[in-house]
């Protein structure tokens, strides 16, 4: 099934232009790799998704983003980001405790029975693979986690407004090996009940997760595929030369 | 010769004193107030009506005046001032209306007291017929202190990270529900201190509450605040130039009691400023 289906998307900053007559789909339950050098328009096409860059007082769009068929620019902009989540580059807990972390998205959401929220929070920590880490120390701050445990509280902040896709921005540029395997593996699990875009300075990071890889160059989709034939025998040539390392 | 060495210990000695001479009038101002000021302290000055043409007897009605005037004047002003620095912060766009308010922000805070004085006097005391009365007074000195608290709330604001919003945002509360629960909390302390600045400022001026409310001699407290009151920094001015033979004691101790409350009133911002300071975890 599809989920976003993008059609002629240009996008914008000032005189920028950072997308470029992107065409494309998004399946449902797939984790999709987008790769590209930096300056490639990776991040500003996955915050489109959800409507981020519309922070950007200097942002214009031309082109449909449709999730489900229906154009995310005429949907509830509150119920778009709850269905579409996002994890940053960075860690980024908010200055709370690791409990409340979790239960924010909820709470704004209107849900206020402490019952309820103590045991979603328990069940989105466990899906994150953080919940044994943290289970006697929920009231300490966010911050007192390693960056790794913050990644994953992030994901698991995510998981608990209940969306259908998470966006994920290049999670694991600030981790360790480690504790990038860790992210790694809980994006592998969430496929079965997510859609999952994940963007990537990594390269080899995309050929372990990715069921199907973009390349992006410059603003522009060069190549779409299943990420077993992107790297074994991608069609354009620029594809080939950043994937093997000639630039990048 | 170029010697680096001596340049930077010599760069260091100037830097070392005019940052002591900074320190040095302050440190006086309170030495020389407590000196001469604690004398006259004790609990009938603080406690009892002025008597004798406020030659003796307390200062109360004045205390209580400031107070009144300074928790009028922030009342006032801190919603007021908030409210802006969120639009300014959160909601304006870099157009020409907002450069326009920030201009008269700039500027109203750069006007003199005395001015204020009298526009407090036309606008409120004789225009809404307050009369010269707490009401007038408060409003004057919080239109004074609007700027002020404005200015810094939106620093405060500013300050938080972006990323907090994006992060915020991206979990699908509104915008309101991003400032109420992010962006505010994390600010206060900052505009505590605007406050803090505020408070201090509308407590010391005289100019201000000449015109508009307070009262050379008017040994009994206000029952309402249509009344007129004295207050400290005028209470202050009169002994030390209007009224003949008041004791030196007398005059210090008033400055003292001043200095005492403003200080009072920060600590509790300061105390408040600390607890949230604490819970900030980043």
């Amino acid at each position: 099934m599809v989920k976003f289906e993008i059609h002629d998307l240009n996008i914008w900053f000032g005189s920028l232009h950072a997308i470029k007559q992107v065409t494309m789909e998004i399946q449902s339950n797939e984790i999709l790799s987008i790769i590209g050098p930096s300056n490639s328009g990776k991040t500003t096409f996955l915050r489109t998704l959800n409507r981020l860059n519309e922070l950007n007082p200097r942002y214009k769009i031309s082109g449909a983003v449709e999730l489900e068929r229906e154009d995310i620019r005429r949907l509830n902009i509150e119920l778009l980001r709850q269905k579409v989540g996002m994890v940053f580059a960075l860690p980024l807990p908010l200055p709370l405790s690791i409990f409340d972390n979790v239960a924010y998205g909820m709470r704004m959401h209107g849900e206020k029975n402490r019952k309820i929220l103590e045991e979603k929070v328990r069940e989105t920590l466990e899906k994150a693979y953080l919940w044994e880490e943290v289970k006697d120390r929920l009231a300490e701050s966010a911050f007192k986690l390693s960056g790794g445990q913050q990644q994953r509280l992030c994901i698991a902040r995510a998981l608990a407004v209940r969306p259908e896709v998470i966006l994920f921005d290049e999670p694991c540029s600030g981790l360790d090996p480690i504790s990038t395997a860790k992210v790694e593996d809980a994006l592998v699990k969430l496929k079965e009940n997510y859609t999952i875009v994940l963007v990537t300075n990594n390269v080899k990071q995309a050929s372990r997760v990715g069921d199907r890889t973009a390349f992006f160059l410059s603003g522009e989709l060069i190549e779409i595929d299943r990420t077993d034939k992107i790297f074994t025998a991608p069609r354009d040539t620029r594809t080939d030369g950043y994937i093997r390392g000639k630039f990048g | 010769m170029k010697n680096p060495h001596r340049t930077q210990r010599i760069a260091f000695f100037f830097l070392l004193l005019t940052t002591l001479l900074i320190v040095i009038p302050v440190g006086l101002i309170v030495v020389i107030i407590i000196q001469k000021g604690l004398p006259a302290i004790n609990w009938q000055f603080l406690s009892a009506m002025p008597r004798q043409g406020m030659r003796a007897g307390g200062i109360l009605p004045a205390i209580v005046g400031t107070f009144y005037l300074v928790s009028g004047a922030v009342t006032f002003a801190l919603p007021i001032g908030l409210l802006a620095a969120i639009y300014l912060s959160e909601y304006s766009k870099g157009n020409k209306l907002t450069r326009l308010i920030k201009l008269a922000i700039v500027n109203l805070a750069g006007v003199p007291s005395v001015v204020y004085g009298l526009f407090g006097l036309a606008l409120f005391v004789v225009f809404f017929k307050f009369g010269a009365s707490i009401l007038s007074g408060s409003l004057t000195l919080g239109i004074m202190i609007l700027p002020i608290i404005i200015t810094t709330s939106r620093e405060a604001l500013e300050s938080v990270p972006q990323s907090f919003r994006e992060v915020s945002l991206s979990l699908g509360a509104s915008k309101w529900q991003t400032i109420r629960h992010i962006v505010l909390p994390n600010a206060v302390p900052g505009i505590l201190t605007g406050t803090i600045l505020g408070l201090g400022r509308a407590a010391g001026e005289t100019a201000p509450i000449l015109f508009t409310v307070a009262a050379f001699y008017l040994p009994r407290l206000p029952h309402s605040i249509f009344d007129q009151v004295m207050a400290l920094p005028y209470h202050l001015y009169i002994i030390s130039t209007q009224v003949p033979n008041v004791d030196e004691k007398v005059r210090y101790g008033t400055a003292f009691v001043l200095l005492a409350l403003v200080l009072m009133m920060n600590l509790v911002a300061i105390i408040i400023r600390y607890k949230f300071r604490k819970n900030k975890k980043w």
